[in-house]
């Protein structure tokens, strides 16, 4: 049984212009001591299937399961569920400034999430917030206890905000675009930083990115979304290698890379993630989609295992052989 | 901190010249306003009406009068003498502040005692009918005149005209110092008129800050620990909602010490603003000058002490 098993999750937000679904029926899920990228655009759905989890989508309809280690997080009362939080499944979050509560010390926001969980006294909530953060790799951790957050660069921010995460020890880190507000070294200290904690702790880790180049560096699956669905799921590996989805090829060709020659262009993908609010038939990737057909604008597509792989899902209507054609070329 | 502290002074200073410019040019130039007609009696001769000018220097140009009028101010903190009572002007504001201070800091605890809660339970049920229900009476607290809601609670509740006479009405006022039940009792009614409409002020503007804050990306940090949401209502949400709430409360207690009007006139509290409010009537033009400078003085000193204060509250604006 994997850690967390998230099996047709739907989300959807009532609005006055009417219903926006923005995750139609997900699944996907986490091994202990595995990093799960999900990747996609703004609005994809990522962040809200994250928060929907956590149970934290606030006004939104959720149903489907999730499960960590079995218990459907979704089914629990509030209280079971604040219980879980931050103890079993703790979270990161994009931008560590304003995640962090600017008139709290950083020490006590760390120490504050040791004392929610356990019964232990001020002062050892406070030696434990000082261990903590020498531990996500924050200098002289005994005098930056006591730093305010606006004190810290972003980078030691986003190390506060993880030292909080680790604090009971969760067996589920989800950390959401934990480095898109950062520049580019100290993305990478902060990617290293999960890398190594996952390592020793055997976190399942659940890191939602839109940047394919993190989602390289540290994940061992990957789940692609696509206007509130996962259009391809494969281990990362596989999927760098052999793209089946004609969303993914066109991420993949948009990602500038150091090692392409340079007369090489950027492909963008044409057009815009589409509304929510009224998606498109059949597959919701079709008004975009250089290779679509006619039956693709009402048929929507399962995901379904790549013949010869299970491990590697698609959800596409193109047949295989076609597929294998048309990947040929561009992104190889 | 220190050269920001000097700085501000500075401006204080600059502030008060200002104002007391101002006013003594606006009642200089009033036409109304012939001091000396006043003193005068029922049959003024030129004769006499020539003396008074010169005895209160008022035949000399507006700018000598101001020179003369600041030297005492500054030198020996004298505001002069009242036209109406002969009296030092500066010994019967102090005689009134008693009174003034009593109004201001009851009411404030008052409408700190209702806001507060309201705001507070109102920003959790929002859009439920407590909410409904406080923002209502939210609304006609602010809209209603204050004298008039002064009238209303007199013919209501007061001891010699109300219909349901439960408290001391008019003209009751007992210094704290004689008699403290007394002096309670006077004052619960002025109390309560004036907290009115800055309670519901007051809640309003929680409400909506608070709101504000709830969507703020750090209470979902500490909804993601696991803080239960009691705590990160009043742990996490309310200090940074109040704190906009503090530069209000100290500008509105620097405003009401300088005299509240309106309440003072209707409940015949004998405080600054019943002062200012007679002198007016009288055009008793030093009483006028005192009680506006008093109130200035009440004004920007709030302000520099709530922009102290707030580097106080909030951390980020002390490195600043």
């Amino acid at each position: 049984m994997a850690l967390l098993e998230v099996e047709g999750l739907r989300v959807s937000f009532p609005t006055e212009d009417g219903v926006l679904e923005a995750v139609g029926g997900v699944s996907f899920s986490v091994e202990a001591g595995r990093v799960l990228g999900i990747v996609g655009e703004s609005g994809s759905g990522k962040s809200v299937t994250a928060l929907s989890v956590m149970g934290l989508a606030r006004g939104a309809q959720v149903s489907g399961q999730a499960r960590l280690d079995g218990r459907d997080l979704l089914t629990l009362a509030p209280d079971e569920m604040r219980r879980v939080r931050g103890r079993d499944v703790a979270m990161v979050f994009q931008d560590p400034l304003s995640s962090l509560h600017p008139l709290h010390r950083v020490g006590r926001q760390v120490a504050e999430a040791v004392r929610v969980h356990q019964d232990v006294t001020r002062a050892a909530a406070r030696a434990r917030a000082v261990e903590l953060l020498g531990e996500v790799g924050i200098p002289e951790p005994a005098r930056r206890v006591d730093a305010w957050p606006h004190e810290l660069s972003g980078g030691m921010r986003q190390r506060v905000m993880i030292a909080m995460a680790l604090a009971n020890e969760p067996r589920l880190l989800i950390a959401d675009e934990p480095t898109t507000a950062l520049d580019v070294t100290v993305q990478a200290q902060i990617l290293e930083l999960l890398e190594r904690l996952r390592a020793e702790r055997g976190m399942g880790v659940v890191l939602i990115t839109h940047d394919l180049g993190v989602v390289a560096q540290v994940a061992d699956d990957v789940a692609v979304m696509y206007a509130g669905q996962i259009v391809e799921r494969a281990p990362a590996a596989t999927l760098f290698a052999a793209p089946e989805h004609p969303y993914t090829w066109g991420l993949l060709r948009s990602v500038p890379r150091l090692d392409a020659p340079r007369e090489r262009e950027l492909v963008p993908i044409q057009g815009r993630p589409p509304s929510l609010l009224h998606p498109p038939g059949g597959c919701r990737f079709h008004p975009r989609c250089p290779h679509v057909r006619e039956r693709h604008r009402h048929v929507e597509p399962p995901l379904e295992p790549v013949a010869g792989d299970p491990r590697h899902s698609v959800a596409c209507l193109l047949d295989a052989p076609t597929r294998r054609e048309l990947r040929q070329g561009p992104v190889a | 901190m220190a050269g920001y502290v000097a700085r501000r002074l500075l401006w204080v200073v600059a502030l008060l010249l200002a104002v007391s410019a101002i006013t003594f040019l606006i009642f200089y130039t009033l036409p109304s306003a012939d001091p000396a007609a006043i003193r005068a009696g029922r049959q003024p001769t030129p004769e006499l009406l020539a003396q008074i000018r010169q005895n209160l220097g008022l035949d000399e140009p507006v700018y000598v009068q101001y020179w003369r009028y600041m030297k005492g101010v500054v030198l020996h903190f004298d505001l002069g003498f009242s036209y109406a009572s002969d009296a030092p002007v500066r010994d019967q504001i102090l005689d009134r502040l008693p009174a003034t201070i009593s109004l201001t800091a009851g009411a404030v605890v008052v409408w700190l005692a209702l806001a507060l809660p309201v705001g507070l339970i109102s920003a959790l049920r929002r859009r439920r009918w407590q909410d409904r229900l406080a923002m209502g009476a939210a609304l006609v607290a602010i809209s209603a005149p204050v004298y008039w809601l002064g009238l209303v609670a007199l013919y209501l509740f007061s001891k010699d005209l109300g219909r349901f006479p439960i408290f001391e009405g008019a003209n009751t006022y007992r210094p704290l110092t004689d008699d403290p039940a007394a002096w309670a009792a006077s004052l619960l009614m002025p109390w309560f008129v004036l907290a009115a409409s800055f309670a519901a002020f007051y809640a309003r503007l929680l409400r909506a800050n608070l709101l504000e804050v709830m969507s703020e990306d750090y209470i979902r940090t500490a909804r993601a620990k696991g803080v239960p949401e009691r705590r990160v209502v009043l742990g996490h949400g309310l200090r940074p909602a109040i704190t906009p709430l503090v530069t209000i409360l100290g500008l509105d207690i620097g405003i009401l010490l300088g005299g509240a009007i309106l309440v003072e006139s209707v409940f015949n509290v004998p405080g600054i603003g019943r002062l200012a409010y007679d002198a007016i009537r009288q055009a008793d033009l030093p009483m006028i000058q005192g009680t506006v400078l008093f109130g200035a003085f009440f004004i920007v000193v709030a302000n520099l002490l709530v922009d102290l204060a707030y580097a106080w509250v909030d951390p980020r604006v002390r490195t600043a």
